[in-house]
């Protein structure tokens, strides 16, 4: 059972380890407890499972509560349902905090629902102000923002990946884990069939350079191209909906509001308008470099490096002088 | 098949963002008159999924509900000259200001009040405030399986199949109706109106439903029933000085752009 007044944090974890987005959201749950008082709590379903209530403890959780096993091993809202409502209902947590990704998008508003309360989506920030949560989030396709604050609890909040920095391991932290049964339950929905293809290369989340095309590559050619410029600076291959939507690239490597969010050291914008619903999913960036033959091109405002011009012209002498400079750079 | 589509009327999200203007005294976004209203993207593309479910099927019905005022009835002639049926306006002064709660709790009640619904279908996000809610949030308060994100949907007898988007991939996934699903846009661009579905669109029925008629008291709806409170809105700026590359070729520029990520410790 959970403490009252405490902050929940329904975690991840990717091949045995604790995700990265549970890391940052550990972190503002660990912000916020210390202004309720509360404690910080984290509820982990799946399977295999390795040593993340270790990770959890590491980055800032005082309560553990762990299901592993077989009952868990795909994500499905009913199956985890039952168990997350156990540990959420008894004792109510002031704020639950989910990851907005795939998996939290889905099942956050039907626990805030099951609840009785509601669910910010995709918040960017959180912080109490005169005693009451305020969540702040971004709307109109990320062009603005709306602060929000609850009149039900606990107030469930999805948190947008890289709006918060992780706290850093400190292996001295103790806490205290409890078991949950790993209890199969019967689902209407039923799970067919599962096809996630390990991304090519370096991954979008992680990666310090993300090179990112969009209809100004003008085709899975120009991909190729942006593709080597990735390769070249260990970084990994980002696009907009558009080039998705061609096909010129994989649709999972999407970035934006209906995509992925990514935050690297530099973003390197080919051929892309910058729509704010694209600059919802890399607004983040460090430094953005936007290559476009529009002067006026909104992604200019974005960015601090630009160069109007042509990316097919463009890119191969971008290439050249990269790699002479890294090779100089090693030597 | 009985097939709902739950739609939203907002602004054009594609507009330049540069034309959004919060009133500071209503913490509204202020109505632009040069850009016109639109059914919501994902919300198109649910009245879309429900077509091509018809088309496979040769036969279902499709009513389309959206919440608000007078002027959102636009979006259910919008959906009609699609190809819906009928048309279903949740309109009345107490389902203003909603929030998602709201939203979905009116939404359910006018589905449960279709009484013989198969399908319910919704886009993933409304594309204004972009919460994602409502959809899970009506399967909730009816009690029936919810599936978000779907790129694809079929019907086989009385069975949905879905294949729905994940991080890195997408999984197949099956429920026995009546459930709702959750449309993104991997499923394609909707269908144009037809002059046809146009002219016959102008015949086809849109009922008004109020408070009253949901069997809900007006304290449950609109701004009072609402979960949370919209303490502001407002629009960052986040516009900084851009360094242009210069140069007399292609190639001087992406010399002098590489040169100045290196200068400034970017790589
Ligand atoms: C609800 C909603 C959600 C959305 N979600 C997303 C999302 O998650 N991600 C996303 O990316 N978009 C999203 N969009 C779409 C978004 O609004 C834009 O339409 C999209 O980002 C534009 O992609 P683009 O920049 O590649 O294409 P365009 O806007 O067409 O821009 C192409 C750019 O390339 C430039 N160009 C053309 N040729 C060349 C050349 N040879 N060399 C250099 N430059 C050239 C042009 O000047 C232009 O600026 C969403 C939209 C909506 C309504």
């Amino acid at each position: 059972m959970s403490a009252p007044g405490g902050v929940l944090v329904i975690a991840q974890a990717e091949g045995g380890a604790l995700s990265e987005l549970s890391r940052e959201m550990l972190a503002l749950a660990r912000r916020l407890a210390d202004e309720t008082g509360g404690m910080v709590e984290a509820v982990l379903l799946g399977e295999n499972l390795g040593d993340s209530a270790g990770d959890l403890i590491a980055f800032g959780a005082d309560r553990i509560h762990i299901g592993d096993g077989a009952a868990y091993t795909a994500y499905l809202a009913e199956a985890w349902m039952p168990k997350l409502i156990e540990v959420a209902a008894d004792a109510p947590p002031a704020v639950i905090l989910i990851g907005h990704d795939t998996m939290g998008a889905d099942l956050a508003p039907r626990l805030a629902i099951r609840l009785g309360t509601t669910v910010a989506t995709a918040c960017v920030e959180a912080e109490f102000v005169a005693g009451r949560l305020h969540a702040t989030r971004s709307c109109y396709g990320g062009a603005a923002r709306e602060t929000l604050s609850f009149k039900t609890g606990p107030c469930v909040l999805t948190i947008k990946s890289k709006s918060q920095a992780a706290l850093d391991r400190n292996n001295g932290r103790k806490g205290e884990i409890v078991p949950l049964a790993a209890d199969a339950v019967q689902t209407r929905v039923r799970i067919v069939e599962r096809n996630v293809s390990a991304a090519a290369g370096v991954r979008l989340e992680t990666a310090a350079v993300v090179v990112a095309g969009g209809r100004g590559l003008n085709g899975p050619e120009g991909f190729k191209v942006a593709r080597e410029l990735a390769d070249l600076l260990g970084g990994a291959l980002g696009a907009s909906r558009v080039a998705c939507d061609l096909e010129w690239c994989p649709a999972s490597i999407q970035i934006g509001l209906s995509g992925r969010t990514v935050a690297p050291e530099l973003y390197l914008a080919l051929g892309i308008s910058g729509a704010s619903q694209h600059m919802a999913g890399c607004g983040g960036a460090k430094t953005i470099v936007a290559i476009n033959n529009d002067p006026t091109a909104q992604i200019f405002k974005s960015s601090r490096f630009g160069i109007v011009g042509d990316c097919q012209e463009i890119l191969p002498p971008l290439i050249d002088a990269l790699r002479v400079l890294r090779d100089a750079k090693d030597s | 098949m009985h097939i709902a589509v739950c739609v939203k009327q907002i602004q054009d999200p594609e507009m330049p963002t540069a034309l959004l203007r919060v009133d500071a005294d209503t913490n509204k976004m202020m109505l632009t008159s040069s850009v016109s209203p639109v059914i919501s993207p994902f919300d198109e593309q649910a009245v879309e999924a429900a077509l091509r479910i018809r088309d496979a099927l040769g036969e279902a019905r499709i009513t389309v509900l959206t919440l608000g005022a007078e002027p959102a009835r636009q979006v259910l002639k919008a959906a009609l000259s699609l190809g819906a049926d009928e048309g279903v306006l949740l309109s009345d002064p107490a389902f203003q200001d909603p929030d998602s709660y709201t939203t979905a709790l009116a939404l359910s009640a006018a589905i449960g009040k279709l009484g013989d619904v198969d399908l319910v279908l919704t886009g993933r996000q409304a594309a204004d405030f972009d919460a994602g809610v409502v959809g899970c949030g009506i399967a909730e308060l009816l009690d029936i399986p919810a599936i978000t994100f779907a790129r694809d949907i079929s019907v086989d007898g009385g069975t949905i199949r879905v294949q729905r988007v994940i991080e890195n991939g997408h999984e197949i996934v099956e429920v026995a109706s009546p459930a709702l699903v959750t449309i993104s846009h991997e499923i394609g661009a909707p269908r144009k109106a037809s002059l046809r579905e146009t002219m016959r669109a102008a015949r086809k029925p849109i009922a008004v439903w109020s408070v009253e008629d949901l069997a809900l008291e007006a304290a449950q709806t609109g701004a009072l029933g609402a979960r949370r409170v919209l303490e502001a809105l407002y629009i960052p700026s986040r516009d900084i000085e851009c360094e242009f590359q210069q140069g007399a070729s292609a190639r001087e520029m992406a010399q002098n752009l590489a040169r100045r990520l290196y200068q400034a410790n970017i790589l």
